[in-house]
């Protein structure tokens, strides 16, 4: 398989002499200074204020700063409704936004195996650009390594992202309160289910799209509304499972969620019963949870659902006051269980 | 959901809980045979809608738990062997032999792969001609006819570099097994509805006139459990022990002959050890001597062995309904699904795994009755 067979960039490459990686685009010579040259700062631009050095230096507004980091090793390459280059752009920049931060800048570090293809990583560069560009931020340092062939499964990726804080609210699990709603801000399992139709072996014919997308503009705008929010928090690996039960230990609270009010879209709800897995575990990439007070909960709907990427939204429960702390589902048929962090992989099941 | 949603319908469960209540006027035992019946009735909470006298015995339908020890041992020894491709079903994966799993295998270096199909095992082998490639061949009734149908296609296009551990189990000696036990404490049976989509309902008129025990062919939606338990207690409140079946949508009288026939062209019936319930005579399916060249165990010259069970794990009496998971002194301590001491905790459709899962912490908003 090429993972990166799939890569048609808009824009014409700028390195044609080498179709592929060599272990010189890594080895601090001209190789290197052109793919710097002709990619990098092609696409993501300069560094601001001092130029090229080796570290960017910035100006910081007034205020908390938030500071993240994330490594993407998705495979393959190019999923449907995304790519890894998106995917390491928007991830980086909602794990800002999950603090109530305004994400700034990123760093982007690229570990390239010998023999990657230069398209290929022109079109994960240029998805970057692009990503950063919706996610109104910049990318301004970066750092680019080549390991031998066959150490390194092709390419992958860690961002850095630093943003400011420019309110006075603590966002984090251990400020949520009993009482707090739950909002959703929308449909869940789509990332994971677009990877698993894709992944060799696994192959399944569906229009099911990731929903990799930054959130950080509807963060800011539940912000601008002077709402209190407690928490937010995004849906990444584990789903919605993994995500509740985070909370709800770190609260010391019970996280009650009603099953039949989180929206599962029909075709990924059909995938997952397919293939054994439950889609409240099923990762997303441009999804995440709200907790505030009850009163406040219509109006951070409404604020949610007037923006693309909150289209979908929904209130899914509310947080009481129990012990021990723990989610529970109210079943589709009025019966309660246990939502529990799911155990590791999801393993698809025999029958 | 079209087919599902309406089987989910929480005012129609209330419904059919309300009428079973109606119609029992004694303490009923009833056993779902299947591990996906378990696991729905564990997820939706099906068993806290019925009444305290009709209880859910928890069945051995779940071919995770029942692949014997000796089996996840010699997929070990094969998946470990240098240039072998091991497929198999992801649930296997995890379930621990006597000394590792198929995960630390891939971890250690072995090419395990997760299939959905024994095809693509078939075609992973013609894309690999330079590799054995191994399919796992686990599960009931419901996974044969796909085995078969690889094993067929093998044959067909010489695929020499193919072969598959067999392991299949079949469920009416099973239910023949636990009723002829002097414990068994079962009355009624929900049967596996997807096992007699392919084999039909004919095995089970002789298991219900001997034993003299209801048996209703069974879905696997909150709604079908519900109307299978309403079926089942009609009948034990009737004194009938027939063959009913509430699954039609799915279930033909003759099943799916095609499919049936492909198993007895492959397979024949051989005996077969169940894990935590042991030796079952006629309960298992075996490659038959034309298809005896895609045997892994003769290819790999793997010897006959017999493995003990951890004395800590009583899956083997969980898997008989003599005791729920929740009995078993290990169950949340020494094991959990992230370190199952026995397979009935690895699998989703395990009662161990699927009482962990939605019920471990037994919190009062959570029934455990």
């Amino acid at each position: 398989m090429n993972p990166g067979a799939e890569f048609t960039s808009a824009c014409p490459i700028p390195i044609r002499q080498y179709p592929r990686i060599l272990l010189a685009h890594g080895g601090g010579g001209k190789l290197m200074h052109e793919l710097l040259e002709k990619m990098f700062f092609a696409a993501f631009g300069e560094a601001p204020a001092n130029g090229r050095h080796d570290a960017a230096v910035l100006d910081f507004p007034a205020g908390r700063l938030a500071f993240t980091t994330d490594s993407y090793v998705v495979r393959p390459f190019v999923f449907p409704g995304g790519d890894i280059g998106s995917m390491a752009v928007h991830g980086t920049v909602n794990d800002l936004a999950m603090s109530g931060a305004r994400p700034l800048w990123l760093s982007a570090a690229f570990i390239l195996e010998e023999g990657l293809s230069m398209e290929t990583l022109w079109g994960v560069v240029c998805s970057m650009r692009d990503a950063a560009g919706r996610s109104g931020v910049r990318i301004v340092t970066g750092d680019t390594k080549v390991v031998d062939k066959g150490k390194g499964d092709g390419l992958f990726i860690n961002t850095a992202g630093i943003g400011v804080i420019e309110h006075s609210l603590s966002i984090a699990p251990g400020s949520v309160k009993t009482g707090d709603a739950v909002l959703i801000s929308g449909d869940v399992g789509r990332h994971g289910m677009a990877i698993m139709s894709v992944r060799e072996g696994l192959e399944f014919q569906s229009r099911i799209q990731s929903d990799s997308a930054p959130v950080s503009g509807l963060v800011r705008k539940l912000l601008a509304a002077g709402l209190e929010i407690h928490c937010l928090r995004d849906l990444t690996r584990g789903g919605l499972a993994s995500a509740l039960n985070e909370i709800a230990e770190a609260a010391k609270q019970r996280i009650v969620i009603e099953e039949n009010a989180v929206p599962v879209r029909e075709d990924v709800h059909a995938a997952c019963e397919l293939l054994g897995l439950d889609p409240l575990q099923v990762a997303c990439e441009g999804r995440f949870v709200a907790f505030l007070p009850a009163k406040d909960a219509d109006q951070a709907l409404s604020i949610m659902r007037q923006d693309e990427s909150g289209a979908g939204a929904g209130r899914i429960g509310a947080v009481e006051n129990g012990n021990p702390p723990l989610v529970v589902l109210k079943s589709a048929i009025g019966a309660s269980r246990i939502l529990d962090m799911p155990g590791g992989e999801q393993l698809p099941r025999i029958c | 959901m079209k087919y599902l949603d309406e089987y989910r319908d929480g005012d129609k469960a209330r419904e059919y809980a309300r009428q079973i209540a109606r119609v029992t006027t004694r303490p009923w035992a009833i056993m779902e045979v299947c591990g996906g019946q378990t696991h729905a009735i564990v997820k939706f909470g099906i068993d806290e809608l019925l009444p305290e006298s009709i209880t859910l015995i928890h069945g051995p339908g779940c071919p995770v738990c029942v692949t014997p020890l000796e089996f996840i041992d010699k997929a070990i020894e094969i998946a470990s062997r240098p240039d072998t491709i091991f497929c198999s079903f992801g649930d296997m994966l995890r379930v621990p032999g006597s000394a590792a799993d198929l995960l630390s295998v891939k971890a250690g270096g072995g090419d395990v792969r997760i299939v959905y199909s024994p095809l693509d095992a078939v075609k992973i082998a013609v894309q690999n001609p330079a590799s054995e490639v191994v399919f796992f061949a686990v599960g009931f009734e419901t996974t044969a006819p796909a085995t078969a149908m690889a094993a067929h296609q093998a044959a067909e296009q010489g695929v020499k570099n193919f072969s598959m551990l067999v392991t299949h189990v079949l469920v009416p000696p099973a239910m023949e097994a636990l009723l002829a036990s002097p414990e068994c404490r079962v009355r009624g049976f929900l049967a596996a509805g997807h096992v007699c989509a392919v084999m039909g309902c004919a095995e089970y008129g002789p298991i219900a006139a001997k034993y003299r025990v209801p048996i209703v062919v069974t879905g696997f939606e909150p709604l079908d459990i519900l109307q299978g338990v309403l079926m089942c207690v009609r009948q034990l409140e009737e004194g009938r022990a027939e063959v009913e079946n509430q699954y039609a949508r799915v279930v033909r009288q003759d099943g799916n002959e095609h499919a049936r026939r492909l198993i007895r062209q492959v397979f024949e019936v051989v005996p077969r050890k169940w894990r935590g319930i042991g030796e079952i005579p006629a309960s298992g399916l075996g490659l038959r001597s034309q298809y005896e060249a895609l045997n892994a165990e003769k290819r790999f010259g793997l010897a006959d062995r017999d493995t003990p069970e951890s004395a800590e794990c009583l899956s083997g009496l969980v898997l008989q309904g003599r005791i729920k998971p929740a009995e078993c002194p290990a169950f949340g301590k020494g094991c959990a699904p992230e370190h199952p001491l026995g397979a009935p905790m690895v699998s989703s459709e395990g009662a161990c795994a699927a009482y962990y899962r939605y019920r471990s912490h037994a919190p009062a908003a959570v029934s455990t009755r």
